[in-house]
């Protein structure tokens, strides 16, 4: 008997059909470092080929976009010179194998999307999703994964600024880790991928390649898990965050004196992307000697280098002239250095390797010629049952201990335990920090400010794709909005199951639509995005989890923009916007109280939200307080206040359904005076005062009880 | 003459450092540790961040860098020597100040605002505050724990000049963040010429950022650069 060896692409994670797309562009079988170059970059990772076709819907076009997507971030122009880089990036798959450096290197990544373009990166925030904390696993994971990300962003020095966080048994066996990241960079600054200059030289600065992320993109990324996938360990990259504060230095001192023609970051596929990344963007090709590369090992294959995913690398593009110079400058900063390659005519990326050619490929061919699948797609047949479902909610409600319940959800309760692990106030640009809505951030010397919130809402967006996925749109301009930014710009995350499951892929393009739709109501361009599919662990895919980082900008900033803590006793309590609409699908009652999910979330009137959106911005100007009603509705965001706040409230009588009602676009407003001038429906419905949240004939809880339960939720899990 | 702004690699508060220094006044100069002549400074602050990425353990390789030695000099005449967060470990660690700084008590990361009470006005950071003033200033570390075998370090060689306390001053355990021994955030020598804590003034020097506490810190150490001047 003889045993039949596995092809080496499939080992690669390619199949049949794209080798044989390899062998007719090459004209010849590959050989086997252009294999594993091609293997890489066609990766699902790298090349989007089972979304690209839809993420067209998406729309950049507003003339404030100076960089839409397909750079390494998108660039917008705040005024007078500044602009600002933006981008979202996933690392799910590396923080399951091993949550501290899969964290930490999802940041180390997104980092460098930033000073890539020219940025000095000025704010971090991060989406996460576990399973339930009742699992000791789960438990692990979320502390890995905070751990990773102070870690690594506490001592890169640069601020995490906040994030969200969800729990869902969908995530037990795959967690979703999202960071999203901000720059911001003065125009003349800007730099591009695009290499050009024939003879100009490719310098690889930082970190020495080893053999840490081989096939990260694609056996980790591109891949569902199955059980005994801890073997995959070794393909997870580890970071080290004092070589990229070096790096960041280093890069920022290059720009700032303009010696690179182009730059480009070292992510997935290593080598092998950055160089062809930056000769096909630039219609050029490259010559590039392996053996010049600086290794932190030895007797590294010309394949495992060029697909080598060690972190903390740039490949500069570099004028003859001034390589000295870089050389000297990368040497003051205590970094690596080396001259790799040097840029052709083109359109050959070609790698030598002890004189001899291991690799020639088109340059462009990696990024361009790689697949797009039209993937068939079919409406999941569980939409009726769950639509069927309708959440059953009680007319009189005991409001003390459903809002007590709510309180002490992991994802509803005070989640300083994760916020004060990590550093917000580096730059001193914090004005409005983590715990609110949306973070705001001025920019220092001018009255601008800016403003993030990331949001996701897997469970309403399983419910209803399009829906959800738009009111996730939504309630990230309402979160801007609140410290009276307008939403600017958009970056997106789209976490899906295995594409190859045509539900998966109806979730996936009905999504898009949805936040397509919903940014557009709203000017809002998306400026670019990342896709993450394969979340799906022994068969089970996760739920749709598209995330999306919302950019607000102000101009000016307001002088005391709103804040959780500024309600004081004999202020009155408005809510502005639509009226409570009995929405309870995928709401935080049906979750916790009733242990279902169910319904179908109500649609959103696009017009309602544009008009919500730019009210709350104006009313950010004169309200000391502005909240977003979210999970858990009403009651929950006026307890926040309370506790931020250190008062109590009465609530006029209202059907109690309504405290816990997650009807969209509605926000609370506090602030003196019996009166409110906006444009849009509003009531007044109580006033903050005293040591007591009273909900009228819905009942009572001491503020000091009620501040416990959320205080405790989480670290009473953790520990 | 400046102040001059000591610069690790892996120093991230330099930036922020500066532009405190700024607000009352006083000119600051980023210095590369590689520099070995601190001869134009007439005052000396070693930022807060990850020096040498903190690898070994804080400030162990920070404290042979070679503007050390500079430092070391200046430490000892009556040059005003300030350490911030990971400079107040750097200082420790050079042996400039007593005692050192290990790990919080429950092995967490802790980027907060917390109450310091003042212990003394005898230090170029205390100067123009009062005994007994509680100001409100960010805490970001993870090795933030004080630890020394100077008990209760009053009349030794150091003295205490801030200390972790309740809102109202009172110094409970509840409002030691840390583990600190005797609820300890910053210290000098006995000229009062060193002062280094572990709170981030610079954090504070604003209302806009939640606190303009530190504010009075930045102003001491403006007046002891000038008092030393004239």
């Amino acid at each position: 008997m003889t045993v039949q060896e596995t092809p080496a692409h499939i080992q690669l994670g390619m199949t049949d059909a794209e080798y044989t797309d390899v062998t007719d562009l090459l004209g010849r079988e590959p050989r086997p470092a252009e294999l594993a170059m091609y293997s890489v970059m066609w990766s699902e990772h790298c090349s989007y080929k089972s979304s690209r076709i839809h993420l067209g819907r998406f729309n950049s076009n507003q003339p404030w976009v100076v960089v839409g997507p397909g750079e390494n971030a998108g660039v917008v122009d705040l005024g007078d010179g500044w602009l600002a880089a933006l981008r979202i990036e996933s690392h799910n798959h590396p923080s399951f194998v091993e949550p501290h450096q899969g964290a930490a290197t999802g940041v180390g990544g997104i980092l460098r999307d930033i000073f890539t373009m020219g940025a000095r990166p000025i704010g971090v925030w991060d989406a996460i999703r576990f399973g339930p904390l009742e699992e000791t696993r789960n438990r692990y994971l979320l502390e890995g994964v905070v751990s990773g990300i102070a870690g690594y962003g506490n001592a890169v020095g640069v601020p995490t600024l906040g994030g969200e966080v969800e729990f869902a048994d969908r995530f037990s066996k795959n967690p979703l880790v999202n960071v999203m990241a901000l720059g911001i960079l003065r125009q003349d600054q800007l730099v591009l991928s695009a290499a050009s200059g024939e003879g100009n030289l490719a310098i690889l600065l930082g970190n020495a390649t080893g053999k840490d992320g081989i096939g990260g993109a694609s056996i980790l990324a591109s891949a569902s898990f199955e059980e005994g996938d801890e073997e995959k360990r070794p393909s997870v990259q580890v970071g080290d965050p004092f070589e990229e504060k070096k790096l960041i230095e280093a890069c920022l001192e290059l720009y700032d004196k303009g010696l690179v023609v182009a730059i480009q970051d070292l992510g997935a596929a290593g080598i092998s992307c950055a160089t062809s990344e930056t000769a096909g963007n630039g219609g050029m090709g490259m010559d590039v000697d392996i053996d010049a590369v600086h290794l932190r090992e030895p007797g590294m294959t010309p394949g495992e280098i060029l697909m080598s995913e060690s972190q903390e690398r740039m490949l500069a593009i570099v004028q003859p002239d001034n390589v000295d110079e870089v050389l000297s400058i990368a040497s003051r900063w205590e970094i690596d250095a080396s001259t790799i390659g040097n840029v052709t005519a083109g359109p050959a990326l070609r790698v030598y390797s002890q004189g001899t050619l291991v690799a020639e490929v088109p340059a462009a061919s990696l990024a361009d010629d790689a697949p797009k699948y039209d993937r068939p797609s079919l409406r999941p047949g569980y939409l009726d049952e769950v639509w069927g479902q309708e959440p059953q909610i009680p007319e009189d409600l005991d409001a003390a201990h459903v809002l007590g319940r709510l309180l002490d959800d992991p994802a509803i309760g005070d989640r300083s335990w994760i916020s004060s692990q990590y550093d917000h106030m580096l730059f001193l640009n914090t004005v409005v920090e983590p715990g609110h809505d949306g973070s705001l951030l001025r920019i220092k010397g001018t009255a601008k400010g800016m403003a993030v919130s990331t949001d996701g809402d897997s469970l309403r967006t399983y419910l209803d794709p399009r829906r959800g996925a738009a009111r996730i749109v939504f309630e990230s301009a309402l979160n801007v909005a609140v410290t009276g930014a307008r939403p600017y710009a958009l970056v997106d995350n789209l976490n899906f199951g295995n594409p190859e499951n045509p539900e998966v892929m109806w979730q996936l393009i009905e999504a898009i639509e949805g936040m397509a739709w919903a940014c557009e109501e709203i000017d809002v361009p998306v400026v670019g995005g990342n896709v993450s599919l394969y979340n799906q662990t022994d068969g089970t895919d996760i739920y749709p989890a598209p995330v999306v980082g919302m950019l607000g900008f102000c101009d000016p900033m307001p002088d005391q923009p709103p804040r959780l803590d500024r309600a004081e006793d004999g202020m009155s309590i408005w809510v502005i916007g639509q009226e409570p609409n009995g929405d309870f699908a995928a709401s935080a009652y049906d979750r916790i109280i009733n242990a279902s999910l169910g319904g179908r979330p109500l649609d959103v009137d696009g017009d309602m939200a544009r008009r919500v959106i730019a009210a709350t911005a104006t009313l950010a100007y004169e309200m000391p307080v502005l909240h977003d009603i979210s999970s858990g509705g009403l009651a929950v965001a006026l307890a926040e206040i309370a506790f931020k706040s250190g008062v109590g409230f009465t609530l006029d009588e209202l059907p109690h359904r309504d405290l816990f009602d997650e009807t969209p676009l509605r926000v609370i407003a506090v602030g003196p005076g019996h009166s409110l001038d906006t444009l849009v429906p509003h009531r007044r419905i109580g006033t903050f005062t005293g040591d007591v949240l009273d909900f009228s004939t819905a009942g009572s809880i001491s503020l000091d009880d009620a501040r416990t339960i959320w205080s405790n939720a989480l670290p009473n899990r953790m520990h | 003459m400046t102040t001059a702004v000591i610069v690790f690699p892996g120093t991230n508060c330099e930036q922020d450092t500066e532009y405190a220094l700024n607000m009352v006044g006083l000119d600051a100069e980023l210095v590369w540790h590689r520099d070995t002549d601190l001869s134009g400074a007439d005052s000396v602050v070693l930022p807060g961040g990850f020096a040498h990425g903190d690898y070994l353990r804080t400030g162990a390789i920070a404290r042979f860098s070679p503007i050390m030695k500079e430092v070391e000099r200046l430490a000892a005449t009556d040059v005003p020597v300030l350490g911030i967060c990971n400079g107040f470990q750097v200082l420790c660690e050079a042996g400039i100040l007593g005692g050192a700084l290990v790990a919080n008590q429950d092995l967490k990361f802790i980027c907060k605002p917390v109450t310091v009470r003042v212990a003394s006005t005898d230090s170029v950071l205390t100067a123009a505050a009062t005994v007994g003033q509680v100001l409100r200033i960010p805490l970001n570390s993870y090795e933030g724990n004080y630890i020394t075998q100077d008990s209760p370090l009053q009349n030794g060689d150091d003295h205490v000049i801030l200390r972790y306390c309740d809102t109202d001053g009172s110094l409970t355990a509840a409002a030691n963040p840390n583990g600190s021994a005797h609820a300890i955030a910053g210290i000098a020598n006995s000229r009062g010429n060193v002062a280094g804590l572990m709170p981030h003034p610079e954090r504070a020097i604003e209302s806009i950022l939640g606190s303009a506490d530190g504010r009075v810190l930045f102003e001491s150490f403006a007046a002891s650069v000038s008092a030393v001047k004239a």
